[in-house]
């Protein structure tokens, strides 16, 4: 049976990369998986597997993710309580937190418990993040599958998750200090590199979540 | 750690690579998608595509350029001419470039780098700073305008400072006198920026040889270093400048390129 994966369209990140790679990753794999750009909660519901980008700031994402109508209630059905396997990518990955702080404190979808912070440019520090960093990845996680630690993964990001529980981080990176790499519980899982920009990595990467049966 | 890229730039003239890249049998080595895909395959770790007579007419063909490459190669791209408005940078994004490079528009119009960053986010915006030496002892650069030709009477450390604080969230340092010269990067100039800011800095205009691509990040306290010919022309690989690299001791990611 033909599979799908929706990616979530709220007007944020690069959505035909995205697309795009998933589609190649899919094919590399020999499965016929359909990869569906959608803002529709109808849609988002009847996936197979649900993948949620973002790019820029967490306030600016969570508002346009809200200002789809029924998404929000759309991804909590499918993610939440149906057990859809779901992948956020970069702020796609952030958005999971409780909260982030930014000019503000802003709520974010409240899946796991932590929140999002700026990265301080302190010791002469380049913020943003920026290229290809090394990530020392959990053993045993299925969407490393493949990846030995250490794998460089293309980053861009001014913001860290900083989690409540260790055990939701699935693989980290060093940058002036820990910086999540990717997060999972369960069923959900987030990256905050973006393997559809992290050539054969990545592929494998997002590969092994068309694969993924949590 | 954080690896320093390799990035390789295309100049683009009516949807043509200027000059060509030879450095693979490439059946058109005019074709700036087959060249990006060489380069993909190269191992290189960001790509850069500079439309340099971007016009009106022809950005239908620079944004096919972009999509095309997008579709193909699973890396970071970054495109850059004749960006003068938000909606230039929208495009560029939608039609599958990762971050645009902002340049002479910013001149006079500075809120363009804010607007733009409050709506694509910092990650996004690279500003393209193309200094020229104004002075030698104490050295100091002004910010060079494609427009007219000449320096514009902007110190260019300054104006690096400027355009951070009002959004940029990476700089390509362009040594205008050094540019095409193939004599190596102005250090002092890519290193004055780098000190001066927050954000990653690019190296580029000048590099001829490894030692100088060894140079901007060593002694430039650049992020990325970014070059042309030294890699279209065959003269050098991406694994060779990465192999420079890494025997200075500097952190690179090696692929199977």
């Amino acid at each position: 049976m033909t599979e799908s994966v929706a990616i979530v369209d709220y007007g944020s990140g690069n959505l035909r990369s995205a697309a795009k790679a998933f589609e190649r990753a899919a094919s590399d794999r020999g499965l016929n998986e359909r990869v569906l750009v959608t803002a529709d909660p109808d849609a988002v519901l009847r996936a197979d597997r649900v993948v949620l980008p973002g790019v820029g700031a967490f306030a600016d994402c969570m508002r346009g993710l809200l200002a789809v109508k029924g998404m929000r209630a759309a991804l909590d059905e499918a993610v939440r309580k149906r057990g859809r396997p779901f992948l956020g990518i970069c702020v796609g990955m952030q958005l999971m937190a409780e909260r982030g702080v930014e000019f503000g404190t802003h709520k974010g979808l409240g899946w796991i418990e932590g929140e999002v912070r700026a990265i301080e440019p302190i010791n002469g520090l380049k913020v943003p993040h920026m290229g290809w960093n090394d990530v020392t990845i959990r053993a045993g996680e299925k969407l490393f599958d493949g990846l030995p630690t250490g794998t460089p993964m293309y980053f861009v990001h001014s913001y860290n998750f900083y989690p409540a529980r260790q055990d939701d981080v699935a693989a980290s990176a060093d940058y002036g200090g820990a910086v999540t790499a990717a997060l999972r519980r369960g069923n959900m899982a987030g990256t905050q590199f973006h393997p559809e920009k992290s050539q054969a990595a990545g592929l494998r990467l997002i590969g092994n979540f068309l694969d993924w049966r949590p | 750690m954080l690896r320093v890229r390799v990035i390789p730039c295309l100049d683009v003239k009516d949807g043509r690579v200027v000059k060509g890249v030879r450095f693979v049998d490439l059946v058109d080595a005019g074709d700036p998608v087959a060249a990006a895909k060489a380069y993909d395959a190269a191992g290189a770790d960001e790509l850069c595509f500079l439309d340099i007579r971007a016009s009106h007419e022809n950005r239908g063909t620079l944004l096919d350029i972009v999509g095309r490459t997008a579709d193909a190669c699973f890396m970071p791209l970054t495109v850059g001419g004749g960006v003068r408005t938000v909606e230039d940078v929208v495009i560029l994004l939608a039609s599958g470039a990762d971050k645009v490079l902002i340049n002479t528009a910013a001149h006079t119009d500075r809120g363009l780098v804010r607007r733009a960053a409050e709506k694509v986010g910092s990650q996004a915006v690279v500003v393209n700073i193309d200094g020229t030496r104004v002075s030698a002892e104490p050295a100091r650069w002004e910010v060079f305008s494609h427009v007219g030709h000449r320096a514009i009477g902007i110190d260019a450390v300054a104006y690096a400072r400027e355009v951070v604080s009002l959004g940029a969230g990476e700089l390509l340092v362009t040594s205008k006198d050094r540019d095409g010269t193939g004599a190596g990067y102005d250090i002092a100039l890519t290193r004055a920026i780098a000190d001066a800011v927050t954000v990653p800095v690019i190296a580029s205009g000048g590099a001829g040889t490894l030692d100088h691509l060894v140079a901007g990040v060593r002694d430039g306290h650049a992020s990325a270093v970014l070059a042309a010919s030294i890699f279209h022309f065959g003269r050098f690989s991406i694994a060779e400048a990465k192999a420079a690299l890494k025997a200075a001791s500097l952190p690179v990611r090696e692929t199977g390129g």
